[in-house]
């Protein structure tokens, strides 16, 4: 099944199942946080107040340009850091709350890799990811063993098993870190610009393999991007964040109105509607 | 896949407990007097059945009172400093990161002395006294070394040069002025030195009380040795997978200053140790640190046995401290790290 074109049919079936209102994976309740360079001083940057849910097999896309607070409410998300106010409830639970293990057990993040110090094998660097399961010395188990593979298959990256982290190509260590966030079992996988260093192929075949990732494991996907077009290509919903305030929320039809994109990305673009729905933000001529 | 199991971990170190054994034995039977390997089996036996009068008191002597507390005090040492080089290492998440590079052998030096002293004859004292030195001393190098907020590999290093040269100074300063032991002894000590005689007379209640500050601090780390694989993976990440990174650092911190002040409470500063034994037994086993403490310990009891049987031979009749034999093999070694880890 081509996952991009078959994306769009049970997104309709979720939303007509979503009437009686099942309850939110991820709930985001008027969150805000500040950020001042000594407690006394009046805040250099204020976030929010951001609220959205998210569902199980639901792909939300944080849009906005540099300093618009995105990487802040990732870590907002991700329970790293507690909202000066609202409330960021997983599964009904604060992230900010939860036990350190029972967190990354709920939640993984994606970032730009840090440098690796010694070598280390793919296999050893996914079964990091069992982590928060284990036990004491916290000796992998068959099942870990079994769960780090699956990982790896469902980011095409067998072959891989076996090489160093260091050897790999850009796309194939991406892919590799995604297996370890998969190895977590998590309930929420966020993406902090996962397709910053991809080129178009890539960029393309990651989103895919996101929505092939929340429809089959019931992922609820967040992931910061630059991508306008293929954000509104892959996501069921935008969240649309310009100098800390969150202008829009809602179906990529809903928030790619040329005015607010133009403002919000400095940028002269158009907005078309493409045959299935989603809009396509383009460039306009004579800039 | 192949992770790892508690059975690799004991058959790794069996292996290397079997080559310790041989150093050991190697070691017994190199000095001044004549003593054939059957004769050290066959006294090492008896002594292991508590067998005294069936052995003859010459060997007797040469084994257990002579060259066999000077082997423990060398395993003590090599199995402390490398368990703390593998600690450092981690912690500071730095390859070149040892305690004798860092200065911290230095600050312990300096926190022996003065227990010395101070406080002569309170058993224990100068361990602690050695702890402290080595734990303010990684704290300032830890400080000192941070730029723009972040740990810089190089700032770290020549915060660590800049400390042990300085805390040295002062050492001679003490050394000079105090005049209470005599200088030459002091002067082999700073270079690192089995042959100081044991402070008591009880010399197997002494090694009891040192090997039972080894087991503690060395399992106190080993205890968070998965953590640490993650931490080296990166410390952020490490934080996202579930790991308490601030309490494991604290806990390490701890553990390998203890370990750092328990060896140069014997031995004086022995370098290199720390930085060596654990990179060897990373190309040979692996970096995983369930594997690799337990391993460098081993392998840095093997390397401190065999540095120090080298050091009383080459020689003979006269000395060489062992720290000069370590220093000698390590420096080349070290410079090869920082050439290929600096980029």
């Amino acid at each position: 099944m081509n996952p991009a074109a078959g994306s769009s049919a049970p997104m309709q079936q979720r939303i007509h199942a979503a009437n009686p209102e099942p309850p939110a994976r991820l709930k985001v309740e008027q969150v805000s946080y500040a950020y001042a360079a000594t407690d006394r001083s009046a805040p250099e940057f204020t976030l929010g107040p951001v609220s959205f849910q998210a569902q199980p097999r639901e792909i939300v896309a944080i849009l906005g340009p540099n300093a618009s607070g995105k990487s802040t409410l990732l870590r907002l998300l991700a329970g790293l850091v507690k909202p000066l106010s609202g409330r960021v409830e997983i599964d009904g639970a604060e992230a900010s709350g939860l036990h350190l293990r029972t967190r990354a057990q709920r939640i993984a993040l994606v970032q730009q890799e840090s440098e690796l110090l010694f070598r280390l094998r793919v296999w050893e660097y996914v079964l990091q990811g069992r982590y928060p399961y284990g036990r004491r010395l916290r000796f992998e188990s068959p099942e870990d063993c079994l769960l780090a593979a699956n990982a790896l298959s469902q980011v095409a990256a067998d072959p891989l098993r076996d090489r160093w982290m260091h050897q790999l190509s850009g796309g194939e260590k991406q892919r590799v870190i995604l297996a370890r966030a998969l190895a977590q079992q998590p309930a929420l996988l966020l993406l902090d610009e996962p397709t910053q260093h991809l080129d178009i192929g890539g960029k393309v075949e990651l989103l895919r393999r996101l929505r092939r990732l929340a429809d089959d494991n019931g992922h609820s996907v967040i992931v910061v991007t630059h991508e306008l077009n293929l954000a509104a290509e892959f996501s069921d919903r935008i969240l649309l964040l310009h100098g800390g305030k969150c202008l829009r929320v809602g179906s990529p039809a809903e928030v790619y109105e040329p005015e607010i994109l133009e403002t919000v990305f400095g940028a002269p673009l158009e907005v078309e509607m493409r045959p299935n729905g989603r809009p396509r933000a383009i460039l306009r001529g004579n800039y | 896949m192949r992770p790892l199991t508690p059975r690799r971990i004991l058959a790794t170190c069996g292996l290397l407990a079997a080559v310790l054994f041989v150093v050991v034995v190697i070691s017994l039977r190199t000095g001044a007097y004549p003593i054939s390997v059957r004769e050290i089996v066959l006294t090492l036996f008896q002594g292991a059945r508590g067998r005294k009068d069936e052995v003859p008191p010459e060997f007797w002597l040469v084994v257990f009172g002579l060259r066999l507390p000077r082997i423990a005090l060398g395993i003590l040492v090599g199995a402390a400093l490398s368990v703390a080089g593998a600690g450092f290492q981690a912690l500071l998440r730095n390859p070149l990161a040892d305690p004798y590079v860092l200065g911290v052998s230095s600050g312990a030096a300096l926190g022996a002395i003065v227990s010395l002293v101070a406080a002569p004859h309170v058993v224990g004292a100068i361990q602690l006294a050695a702890f402290a030195g080595a734990a303010a001393t990684i704290m300032a190098v830890y400080f000192l070394g941070r730029r723009g907020g972040q740990l810089d590999s190089a700032t770290l290093l020549l915060a660590g040069i800049v400390a042990a040269s300085f805390l040295s100074a002062i050492i001679i300063f003490l050394i000079t002025t105090l005049n209470t032991q005599d200088l030459r002894g002091m002067a082999y000590w700073l270079m690192g030195d089995l042959s100081s005689p044991a402070p008591t007379t009880n010399i197997s209640q002494w090694l009891l009380f040192l090997f039972s500050v080894l087991a503690v601090a060395a399992g106190v780390m080993y205890a968070t040795s998965s953590d640490l694989n993650l931490i080296l993976t990166g410390e952020e990440e490490a934080r996202h997978l579930g790991v308490n990174v601030r309490r494991v650092k604290v806990v390490v911190y701890v553990a390998a200053s203890a370990l750092t002040g328990l060896a140069v409470s014997v031995s004086g500063a022995i370098g290199y140790v720390g930085l060596l034994v654990p990179h060897v037994m990373r190309m040979m086993f692996g970096t995983d640190y369930r594997l690799l403490i337990p391993a460098s310990a081993v392998g840095g009891a093997i390397a401190i046995v065999a540095a120090d049987t080298l050091a009383r031979t080459v020689v003979a009749p006269t000395e060489l401290p062992v720290g000069a034999m370590t220093a000698l093999a390590g420096a080349p070694v070290f410079i090869y790290l920082m050439r290929r880890s600096v980029r």
